[in-house]
């Protein structure tokens, strides 16, 4: 397994938001996290990457346990996060956000470089000297995602990557997710949108109020139609 | 004209060091939202260290060697610092971040005096600066014309820097969203520590530039950080540009200002400083900060009005606090009629603080003013005690009034150094204009009348008044007012929403606090028979937020306690040791990395354990209706 997660616990001051999440990533597979708004997508990913600092339980990643690592550490391990809301430097410019991801080359993960992610993302390379805050959301979304791959993370957490992109933009992004992919980068992507997952995932998980209550390739979920409907609002 | 070019002259040259110092702080400022009071205290050292190597080392290379080594040397205390204190509190409120570098600063003014002396060092002229250029008849030092020069240099290498530098992409990235750049695989911790350097080697160097031009002493801490504060308010903190353009401006405007009011030149810069307050009130080059969030969870138990019983034990404690006379001892009493007067003070700092959210970090203006206006009211106008006592605290009023209102368009650390500069520049007009308020001589003769004269009657008086002042602080805590100030503080946007004036309910508390804290001033000053600048220095600035602080903050009254206990230990103290701002500094940092909730706040928690665990059953439901945030 790329990743394991198991008994993840988590809480915001004295709230308990996550409860015994429990998670596992194949070796290039794409997984879907769905829920609805609120659900606890975002705070399973932070968790992971080390963002909520209280929490209990193990994250395993290429066989070691993480949890106790810094935030930083769990990354350069090859752990990228592209967090939701595209937080982007908007006072630095599209090459100099690609540099704040930069990161030393890893071996046995995936290879990106400037040339290559402006192959990938064609938009971000006729931009190269804007400043992040004057791009449109969906030139936004795909720095972040660019951003987090120069780091050569071998495994991606994708924090609602459609969210507030327009369908033009959702398909460019649904063409980057495969390529992603077909260069063997196992990916995480929290969705609320089930036609997007469907697009690019392997198998999904369901999360609703911080548990998980479903986990099973997408023919699966297709079968069990009560469980799409009680959990996702479509 | 030719002596115009000069003074415009000479006030580049002080520029270049006020942009050095503030520069330093901006950048530490922008990466880890720390404001560090402590700057003074690196520019101060970095010229003491510079004094004694140059001193030391001959020659030219043992002068320019001597400086940088200095800024060097400075520069790893700063790093020391920042991995044994900062570390601690970067999570911490911005207030504590400011009262633990602040109480950094007052151990490097003790420190400084045990190593180098009470006494101004003349540093030596810089090897190759040593002569003055003849301009039209008027001279000008070639060391002047050195730093005209070093200014933009110093501007250029930080551009470059910034620009063109991994290390300039990491820390412009952080200045934005630290988390972020945690989550792209930066290890936060080493770029805030080198970031740290870097600002304290320019403050240092800053320091270490202006031996040949000035004497070393251990005041030009304060000196320096006050104006530095309007520097960056002007330019913007974060913003280097900023701090540069604003280092010119406040340099020239002190050069001319000298000319225009000899003896109160610091008003032109403070008039400049409203005006770009009014029109711009995040500097010439800052950015408008997002309104601050609070932590949730930090109050976790909500304030209520005292019960029954315990305002029967407030009145007892009363009570045995008027018994204190039969004891018969008048210096007792003296003493417990100061205790009484700080409790006042420290109240009206509370209020402001811990109900209104706003940490004025030069509180004791207001208290300066109150005194201030007794002493003129009585010695000049001859008025007797009783109108004195209610008019002396109108000058704090009014003075809130004034200055409240410019300080209160800002929030946090603008807030915090607003006050400060302001409480500076109140200070400054005490000690300077001279014809009025004698200066450093101060106003003397301010007797009480013969019916307060009595160490009995006028201790009686002050614990009277301390024990109203805070019932009606509480009262107004409690009242829709206090309601409305304190939603402000928790959430600004919100309570905007709902059709509360922030600004105004926020001015209204400044004035209250300024009042509350005048009356403490104008008992002091009949309990004292004198009045001098020190009523309204920053050292009383100081012991008020600690007394709070000592108290907790995030109580309703814990000041009341905080300063009782922090006055009896420091009268004590100060009778055991010349060194205290050595313990005093020590004792803030102290409280701020072990003990942050304070003797009020600590206890209460203690209480509100016991009481939850008497009735555990309530806990779990509160955790698990609350579960689905994300």
């Amino acid at each position: 397994m790329k990743l394991t997660v198991k008994d993840l616990n988590s809480f915001y001051g004295p709230a308990h938001i996550l409860f015994d999440i429990a998670l596992e990533v194949g070796e290039g597979e794409v997984v879907a996290l769905l829920g609805r708004n609120g659900a606890g997508k975002s705070t399973t990913f932070r968790s992971i990457v080390g963002l909520v600092e209280n929490r209990t339980g193990r994250i395993m990643f290429e066989g070691k346990d993480v949890s106790r690592e810094a935030t930083h550490a769990i990354v350069r391990g090859g752990l990228g996060y592209v967090p939701e809301e595209r937080r982007i430097f908007t006072d630095l410019t599209v090459e100099e956000n690609l540099e704040v991801g930069r990161q030393p080359k890893r071996a046995g993960a995936p290879q990106w470089d400037r040339d290559k992610l402006f192959k990938l993302f064609p938009n971000l390379g006729e931009m190269r000297n804007r400043p992040g805050g004057r791009m449109s959301g969906g030139e936004q979304q795909m720095l972040t995602i660019a951003r987090t791959l120069m780091g050569n993370p071998s495994l991606v957490l994708l924090d609602e990557p459609s969210e507030g992109l327009s369908p033009k933009i959702v398909e460019q992004m649904v063409d980057a997710i495969l390529a992603m992919k077909k260069e063997g980068v196992s990916i995480v992507v929290s969705e609320q949108n089930l036609h997007f997952a469907r697009l690019i995932s392997d198998r999904a998980y369901i999360i609703e109020r911080g548990r998980i209550c479903f986990g099973g390739t997408m023919a699966e979920l297709d079968a069990r139609p009560d469980i799409r409907d009680a959990h996702l609002s479509l | 004209m030719a002596f115009y070019v000069v003074q415009f002259l000479t006030g580049l040259a002080s520029a270049a060091s006020l942009f050095l110092v503030a520069s330093g702080l901006s950048i530490i400022f922008g990466v880890t939202r720390i404001v560090n009071f402590a700057h003074g205290a690196f520019y101060m050292l970095g010229a003491y260290v510079a004094f004694t190597l140059t001193e030391r080392y001959s020659g030219a290379l043992g002068f320019w060697g001597g400086i940088v080594a200095a800024a060097l040397a400075v520069a790893v205390i700063g790093v020391l610092v920042e991995m044994l204190l900062l570390r601690r509190i970067y999570h911490a409120p911005e207030l504590f971040q400011l009262l633990a570098t602040f109480g950094l600063t007052l151990m490097v003014e003790d420190l400084v005096v045990l190593i180098w002396g009470p006494d101004d060092l003349v540093g030596r002229r810089a090897p190759g600066f040593k002569g003055a250029i003849d301009f039209f008849g008027q001279n000008i030092p070639s060391y002047d014309l050195f730093l005209i020069a070093l200014g933009p240099i110093v501007l250029g290498i930080l551009w470059l820097l910034f620009q063109r530098t991994r290390w300039g992409i990491l820390v412009r990235a952080a200045t934005q969203d630290r988390d972020m750049v945690a989550a792209l695989g930066v290890n936060q911790k080493w770029l805030f520590t080198s970031v740290f350097a870097l600002g304290v080697f320019l403050a240092a160097l800053g320091g270490a530039l202006q031996i040949p031009r000035d004497a070393v002493n251990h005041a030009m801490d304060l000196r320096i950080i006050v104006e530095v504060f309007v520097v960056v308010v002007i330019g913007g903190l974060g913003s280097i540009i900023g701090a540069f353009v604003a280092a010119v401006l406040v340099s020239e405007l002190n050069a001319f200002g000298i000319l225009i009011f000899p003896k109160i030149s610091i008003i032109l810069v403070f008039l400049v400083m409203a005006v770009v307050l009014i029109v711009r009130p995040w500097g010439l080059f800052g950015k408008p900060e997002a309104p601050a969030r609070r932590t949730p969870g930090l109050t976790v138990n909500p304030w209520r009005p005292l019960t029954t019983n315990e305002r029967f034990a407030a009145l007892a404690a009363l009570l045995v606090a008027a018994a204190l006379p039969v004891l018969n001892n008048p210096y007792l009493l003296t003493v417990g009629s100061e205790i009484a007067i700080f409790v006042i003070f420290a109240a009206s700092l509370h209020f402001l603080m811990s109900v209104g959210g706003l940490a004025s970090f030069g509180h004791a203006a207001y208290f300066g003013l109150g005194s201030y206006g007794v002493a003129l009211l009585a010695t000049k106008a001859g008025l007797p005690m009783i109108v004195c006592l209610v008019l002396g605290p109108i000058v704090g009023l009014l003075g809130a009034a004034v200055f409240g209102f410019f300080a209160v368009q800002l929030s946090g650390v603008y807030f915090a150094m607003l006050t400060l500069a302001f409480a500076q520049i109140v200070w400054s007009i005490a000690f300077q204009w001279v014809s009025v308020t004698g200066g450093d001589n101060g106003i003397l003769s301010v007797w009480p009348a013969n019916w307060a004269a009595g160490p009995a009657h006028f201790y009686w008086l002050s614990l009277g008044i301390a024990a109203l002042a805070v019932v009606i602080l509480r009262i107004i805590v409690f009242s829709p007012f206090g309601f409305a100030l304190r939603a402000t503080r928790d959430s600004p946007l919100r309570s905007e929403a709902i059709g509360i004036n922030s600004k105004r309910i926020q001015w209204t508390a400044f004035v209250i606090a300024g009042t509350v804290a005048g009356v403490a001033g104008a008992l002091f000053a009949y309990l004292k028979g004198s009045v001098f600048p020190d009523n309204m220095g920053i050292s009383l600035s100081v012991d008020a937020l600690v007394m709070v602080l000592l108290g907790g903050v995030e109580t309703v009254s814990g000041a009341v306690i905080g300063a009782i206990v922090y006055k009896a230990l420091n009268i004590w103290l100060v009778s055991q040791t010349d060194l205290s701002k050595l313990v005093l500094g020590g004792f803030v940092v102290l409280i701020v990395v072990a003990f942050p909730k304070g003797i009020v706040g600590t206890l209460e928690a203690l209480l509100h354990r016991r009481r939850k665990s008497a009735s555990s059953s309530a806990s779990p439901l509160l955790a698990s209706r609350i579960e689905s945030a994300e």
